[in-house]
């Protein structure tokens, strides 16, 4: 059993770190530390992709041998990727590199990441401004107020 | 093609791409435009623009071409391509469409809701919005899909919080949007990096090729499968998923309200079906058991329970965010029943359901602009103070109920004669069930306007006061609309017969 954890650990780090994540959005009563458990859930799928982008014995992705033509090379047949295989390019057939896409895609997702945290932490700051609190419960218990009395409470 | 030959060059060979870079670009320069009045005209414009390029676009698709738009020239696989046809071009024209009608509601909706210094931007947050939603449904790239997700929802978060200046409560609203919109999200794209480690493509069409020579796919697509179920249903808030909705709509600014509530949960539903029955197939044996259990499932439970939680709101607002909830679970129905004719049935819903909410939150608007009401209890009288408002707001509502001759009406049957079509007659029992929780949940607002006097305020009897003409308009465009569907509903069954055969390539000659 613990065999099957130690072989697969990338995707047990994964795992925990994205119940973690999970468990703390919806335990916590505290607004910041739901976005930090929101963080977190992202940032396990960022090494989820990352994980799956290592190829066995790969290179960085970075083109060894450039004389000319590599890149037309590149840019026309070679990009085969993950279930197809490992980019070999004209120059260093023999060379196996890792999967770049993955890096990429996830370079993207983060910018997300980042920006659904900005647009998170403003509305707490708002939230926090109009309400002055945090804390989850106690904003549920004046919006009920609010609800039942139709004014500003 | 008469009208296609009208058409200038350059939306002919980039319509495709203009839709979403246009509004992006213009987005941006919204955001420091100085005078509101010129950030709404060329919100107006751009939306106006992207609608003409969804009508080529849709004629170019009618005249029998799938049109597939290499980005920067990389061809597709690799490159990232725009993929419009039947399925997604009439979503286009709707997306569209609809943001130019909100457009010219927003004018006096927004001077009445949002603080001034923050008009320009809100425009901006609108636009971004706007191309996040086309790019969901033009791309045909997966990844793709997941960043023009959040693009429409980070934009929708704000303009949901932006409703703060009218009631605060939308900020606590956007920040639960927040919070599921991006599990939701993050679930969708954790589906799609367990489809790249299964396929090792990222192209929609390609995958499908891949995964349909696997015969299915192992396990990992299997798990693939289930969290973009999940991430998507969240976004189109599939009957459990759904608790975020409710508040959004009802705290967000009306405009906010009428473009969401007709839009952004049909863009997402287009996803699902894109999904399910291109990239996947429902002759997999998990996605037909998927599909079977799952969407129709919590489909009829939304329609049921969505239904019960409407009758019995206080707020009018709230009452359709929840008859939206509801309406999803129609769509999702059609689609679960596995069938063409079920898929057409739930995609025509789709396009109705966004002409008669679109209707519905507008004139809500409206009433709130005039009075400042949104309670069903404040709502007396106003067939008298409000007439031709709550005139259009009454036969949208008659639509949404689904009175003969009205949109409603058209996709009911359709959706009733597809299940029966499959011998599930239980569901028919279903949609005239809910049918007549719908008249339950909208006849508590009509007759309290219409059978109740209006109120006395400071010793009088409140006088007529109707909408501005720029609200009049928009709500009138779509209440008509949702009748000349309902009376002449070849366009738009032949639109869903499309779709319904981009899905079933199969079967020939549509679904009748």
């Amino acid at each position: 059993m613990f065999s099957v954890i130690f072989d697969n650990i990338h995707y047990a780090v994964v795992i925990v770190l994205m119940m973690a994540g999970l468990y703390t959005v919806f335990a916590t009563q505290n607004l910041i530390k739901k976005l930090v458990g929101l963080s977190v859930f992202q940032t396990s799928v960022f090494l989820l992709y990352i994980t799956i982008s290592k190829v066995k014995g790969g290179q960085p992705p970075i083109i060894v041998s450039s004389h000319e033509g590599d890149h037309a090379a590149l840019a026309t047949e070679t990009v085969r990727v993950a279930a197809a295989g490992p980019v070999a390019t004209h120059g260093a057939p023999d060379v196996l590199y890792s999967n770049p896409l993955p890096h990429v895609l996830i370079l993207t997702a983060i910018v997300v990441g980042v920006a659904t945290l900005a647009i998170g932490l403003a509305l707490v700051v708002r939230i926090r401004e109009v309400y002055s609190t945090i804390e989850k419960d106690e904003i549920d218990a004046l919006d009920y107020r609010y609800n039942l009395e139709g004014t500003d409470a | 093609m008469q009208l296609l030959s009208l058409a200038p060059d350059w939306i002919l060979t980039h319509g495709a791409a203009l839709l979403v870079v246009l509004p992006l670009l213009m987005g941006a320069v919204l955001a420091v435009m100085p005078s509101e009045r010129l950030s709404w005209g060329l919100a107006m414009l751009v939306t106006l623009i992207c609608s003409a390029c969804a009508f080529v676009l849709v004629l170019q698709v009618a005249s029998g071409e799938t049109l597939v738009y290499s980005m920067g020239g990389w061809d597709p696989p690799h490159g990232i391509s725009y993929v419009v046809d039947w399925l997604s071009a009439p979503v286009l024209l709707l997306i569209a469409v609809m943001a130019v009608i909100c457009s010219l509601y927003a004018y006096p909706s927004v001077r009445a809701e949002v603080e001034p210094k923050k008009r320009g931007p809100f425009y901006a947050a609108f636009l971004v919005c706007f191309a996040g939603l086309l790019g969901m449904v033009v791309t045909g790239d997966a990844f793709n899909v997941f960043v023009f997700l959040e693009v429409s929802s980070i934009s929708t978060y704000v303009l949901v919080g932006m409703g703060a200046s009218r009631d605060r409560r939308a900020l606590h609203a956007a920040f639960n949007y927040l919070i599921l919109g991006s599990i939701g999200a993050t679930f969708f794209v954790i589906g799609l990096g367990f489809l790249y480690m299964e396929t090792g493509t990222l192209n929609m069409a390609d995958m499908a090729r891949i995964l349909d020579d696997l015969d299915g796919g192992s396990r990992v697509s299997q798990i693939a499968f289930a969290f973009i179920i999940i991430g998507l249903g969240l976004k189109l808030a599939m009957f459990p998923l759904h608790v975020w909705l409710p508040n959004a709509y009802a705290h967000s600014p009306s405009f906010v309200t009428a473009f969401l509530a007709s839009t952004a949960t049909k863009a997402a539903l287009y996803l699902l079906l894109r999904f399910t029955f291109t990239v996947y197939d429902v002759d997999f044996g998990y996605v037909s058991k998927a599909v079977m259990i799952i969407l129709v499932g919590l489909g009829v439970a939304g329609m049921v329970f969505a239904s019960l939680q409407a009758i019995f709101q206080t707020d009018a607002r709230r009452t359709l965010a929840y008859s939206s909830v509801a309406q999803v679970g129609y769509m999702l129905l059609g689609i679960g029943l596995g069938t063409a004719a079920g898929a057409a049935a739930g995609y025509l819903h789709l396009i109705n359901h966004a002409v008669i909410k679109g209707g519905l939150f507008i004139a809500l608007g409206a009433f709130w602009y005039r009075f400042g009401i949104t309670r069903i209890s404040d709502f007396r009288g106003l067939s008298k103070t409000m007439p031709w408002t709550m005139a259009a707001f009454t036969i949208s509502a008659l639509s949404l109920i689904g009175v003969p001759a009205t949109a409603g009406f058209v996709s009911k049957v359709n959706l009733a004669t597809a299940a029966a079509a499959s011998g599930w007659w239980w569901a028919v029992a279903v949609i005239v069930i809910t049918s007549i929780l719908a008249v339950i949940y909208m006849g508590n607002i009509l007759k309290e306007a219409y059978f109740r006097q209006p109120p006395v305020v400071n010793g009088e009897v409140v006088k007529k006061n109707e909408a501005p003409l720029m609200m009049l308009i928009p709500m009138w465009i779509l209440a008509i609309g949702s009748i000349v569907i309902g009376i002449n509903s070849d366009l738009v069954v032949e639109a869903s017969n499309g779709a319904a055969n981009v899905l079933f390539p199969s079967v020939e000659g549509g679904a009748k």
